[in-house]
């Protein structure tokens, strides 16, 4: 927003931000390029109109982020530089700024497009089973994300809106430790050798992320919340706490971050291979795998540990679990480290695509629908709930567009309260 | 340091647009969260319904302004039976799940490419509001100036007829209060078993509340695009519902003024703070931009950080607000 809504902004109606887009066909003529969508954030847009020219007006000078619409492309037509689909500009107070976009078209893209539009509304075994595998995919990330939140909320009662953060939380680790090193985002260490100043193999980065992930869930429990609960804040003010953090840690990450899309130093492209007429990136393989054996390692430490007993004890009836002798605070304790954990797991993966300040807020709505559907507090709910949540929002694009999927989540989630409020694994108690 | 500059912007916004914007919106939801206890995530989804009830119709049936202010209410009501059947029913929290996730998609339909010949989609609709400048007895680009306060004309007559309805609203929200449904919302809020048992369907109430709250934050919602003259999507961000909670919470949830003093206090200090901030001496801007990335951008974004840690520290040191009184908290039950 960068100062557009201020009582003060300055009333000028010549400011904006403007380009014209275009590339260079075979013959080496120009082609202007219609219809393509470009936005601001919480400014506006505007689509290119047939001289390929756009204009966003804006009502301050500042700092903008303008985000360009892939899917908005021409069949054929792709960015230069797949990485730069947000560029910064800045706005002076002396008129509008000319943005350049570079765009090529290429002969690879051409096909992709051409094979995407041709299978486009149709029923094929081939376009289901890809969604599908797309949507298991969505769900294995979505799971470990719900987990924590779910399992949250079955030992104190308390939904946690800054669980988004603790997603993004985790995506930026991973990007730091990936290209930074360990400390080499204070600047003054850039210089030292990798490990430490240097970018680390991507890997380690995740491992490293995810005990940021657990060290960022222990401190906001032992800080915010615990101290809360002991001198007996109620849950619906702790639930707008956990608002007011979210918001106060989204915009923490926007200010050091900025709003440019980012990605990480390994694996930031691949290609697909084919297996069974489904395509999936060895990299995204890798991480269903992942996604797999830590989702088994949860359900064998929930069931078969002491410390997972003693979790599902206190969600199932806090007094009663006190009252056999276990610290409950302790094991609310181990379930903000786990659950951040899992959670920073879940961010580093969904970062493949892109990393972004605010990636977390995006997919929330989807966990939500998740753990309500799967029975909030129950571990194993959330598992199934984001399993049906991510197959039924990909198979949601046969007939759907696409960039309307996620509201298949609202609607689960609305369905979910009006049939079975207490969820697929949820006891049925009073809710009302 | 143009110290003129800063106190002439701080004063105007004391009961500048956004003031009156956001005090509407928050009356809106002292209804649904102040009196009936309500936990509504969801009041810029409201705001859209408003918004989108005249753009809609001036450019997609190319039906009258005038026609279109009833669809404001028409949308809100919708809205809230959407949001209330599934959702009232169950826990509070629940209905705090459904509202946030329904204000996140109303703004993603608006802005997507289906909907662009109904919404406008990301380009948004304009030039739909001048039946209502063309009524202004100002001169639209003139800047007009009453002592410490300054205006251009066109924003002189949003503000009386805003200001007007802000205090008409009010005044209707003070009144029904008062009334005997206004009690039993305020027994629901207290102790919904209670209300039950003398007879009250609390259902019924609570979903007569979300509707009543949500017609007053469309009001909002038409008055903010009447002001900006464009309706555009990704206006309606969910951070704008934190902050008209903010705002709520200052002034302390379940008393009649508090939306428009803590809609006063909020919007002066952010822009006393904002412009004292881009006005500081070149030399200590720079010093303030190397060590902790103070540009133009971010100074933006302060006032997010204040909205969020705000909301953060009110909830859990002063959840009946600055002025409130501990009788009429609602957030601390349960």
């Amino acid at each position: 927003m960068s100062g557009a809504q201020t009582a003060a902004a300055q009333i000028s109606d010549d400011l904006g931000v403007i380009g014209q887009l275009q590339y260079q066909d075979a013959n080496g003529n120009k082609v202007f390029v219609e219809g393509v969508d470009l936005s601001i954030d919480d400014v506006g847009g505007a689509t290119t109109d047939k001289d390929g020219s756009f204009r966003i007006p804006v009502e301050a000078p500042g700092e903008y982020t303008i985000n360009i619409d892939i899917a908005t492309l021409p069949a054929g037509v792709t960015l230069r530089d797949p990485d730069r689909s947000s560029l910064q500009v800045i706005v002076s107070e002396n008129g509008d700024q000319r943005i350049i976009f570079p765009l090529v078209s290429s002969e690879a893209g051409a096909v992709a497009n051409a094979a995407a539009s041709a299978s486009e509304g149709n029923w094929s075994v081939r376009r289901v089973s890809q969604l599908t595998l797309e949507g298991i995919k969505l769900g294995l990330y979505l799971a470990m994300a719900a987990i924590g939140l779910s399992l949250i909320f079955g030992t104190t009662g308390l939904v946690n809106f800054a669980h988004a953060e603790l997603i993004t939380w985790g995506t930026l680790m991973a990007y730091f430790f990936n290209i930074y090193g360990l400390v080499g985002f204070l600047g003054f260490m850039s210089g030292w050798p990798a490990p430490f100043g240097g970018g680390v193999n991507f890997i380690i980065a995740t491992i490293f992320s995810m005990v940021m992930g657990g060290v960022l869930g222990y401190v906001l429990n032992r800080v915010i919340f615990r101290t809360a609960r002991n001198t007996g804040v109620s849950l619906l003010a702790q639930m707008v706490m956990t608002i007011g953090l979210s918001i106060f840690l989204r915009y923490v990450y926007l200010y050091f971050f900025g709003g440019r899309y980012r990605s990480y130093g390994d694996y930031a492209s691949q290609r697909a291979n084919s297996f069974l007429g489904m395509e999936l990136t060895t990299r995204d393989a890798l991480a269903m795998l992942v996604s797999v054996i830590v989702l088994l390692g949860v359900g064998i430490g929930l069931t078969r540990t002491r410390m997972g007993r003693a979790m599902r004890a206190v969600s199932d009836n806090k007094d009663l679990a006190e009252s056999s002798g276990i610290d409950v605070e302790k094991v609310i304790s181990q379930v903000w480290i786990f659950g951040g954990a899992l959670a920073a797991l879940a961010g580093t993966f969904f970062g493949f695509d892109q990393v972004k300040w605010d990636m977390g807020t995006r997919i929330l709505l989807l966990v939500f629908a998740a753990v309500t559907l799967g029975g909030l507090g129950t571990a194993f709910g959330a598992l199934v709930g984001a399993l049906i949540v991510g197959i039924a929002i990909n198979w949601s694009t046969l007939v759907i567009d696409s960039e309307l999927k996620n509201m298949t989540a609202l609607v689960v989630l609305i369905f979910a309260l009006l049939l079975r409020p207490q969820g697929i694994l949820g006891k049925k108690q009073r809710i009302g | 340091m143009d110290w003129g500059f800063i106190l002439e912007r701080t004063f105007s916004a004391m009961i500048g647009p956004e003031v009156m914007i956001y005090a509407l919106a928050a009356v809106g939801l002292n209804v649904h969260f102040g009196y009936t206890g309500l936990m509504n995530f969801g009041q810029v989804g409201f705001m859209a319904a408003g918004a989108y009830g005249v753009g809609v119709t001036v450019f997609w049936l190319d039906w009258s302004f005038w026609i279109g202010i009833l669809f404001v209410f028409v949308y809100a009501a919708v809205l809230a039976l959407l949001l209330g059947i599934p959702t009232l029913r169950l826990r509070a929290d629940y209905l705090g799940l459904v509202t946030i996730a329904a204000s996140e998609t109303i703004r993603l339909l608006a802005r997507s490419r289906v909907m662009k010949p109904v919404t406008g989609g990301v380009e948004g609709i304009d030039k739909f509001a001048e039946p209502f400048y063309n009524l202004s007895p100002f001169e639209l680009g003139k800047f007009y100036s009453l002592g410490p306060f300054k205006y251009l004309g066109r924003d002189v007559w949003v503000l009386m007829v805003g200001w007007t309805v802000l205090i008409l609203v009010t005044l209707m929200v003070q009144q029904l209060m008062r009334s005997p449904w206004g009690r039993t919302l305020r027994a629901i809020r207290e102790d919904e078993d209670a209300a039950r048992a003398l007879g009250k369907n609390a259902y019924y109430y609570k979903m007569q509340s979300l509707m009543l709250g949500g017609m007053i934050g469309a009001l909002a919602g038409l008055i903010q695009v009447i002001q900006k003259s464009s309706v555009q999507a990704d206006t309606f961000n969910p951070v704008i519902t934190f902050t008209i909670w903010t705002i709520l919470i200052i002034g302390g949830p379940g008393r009649v003024w508090s939306p428009i003093v803590g809609s006063s206090i909020y919007w002066t200090l952010i822009v006393f703070v904002e412009n004292t901030l881009r006005q500081l001496p070149a030399g200590a801007r720079q010093t303030l931009q190397d060590t902790v990335e103070l540009s133009d951008f971010n100074i933006g974004m302060l006032r997010f950080m204040l909205v969020g840690g705000g909301l953060l520290l009110l909830a859990r040191y002063r959840p009946q607000g600055i002025f409130g009184s501990r009788e009429e908290m609602a957030l601390d039950r349960r």
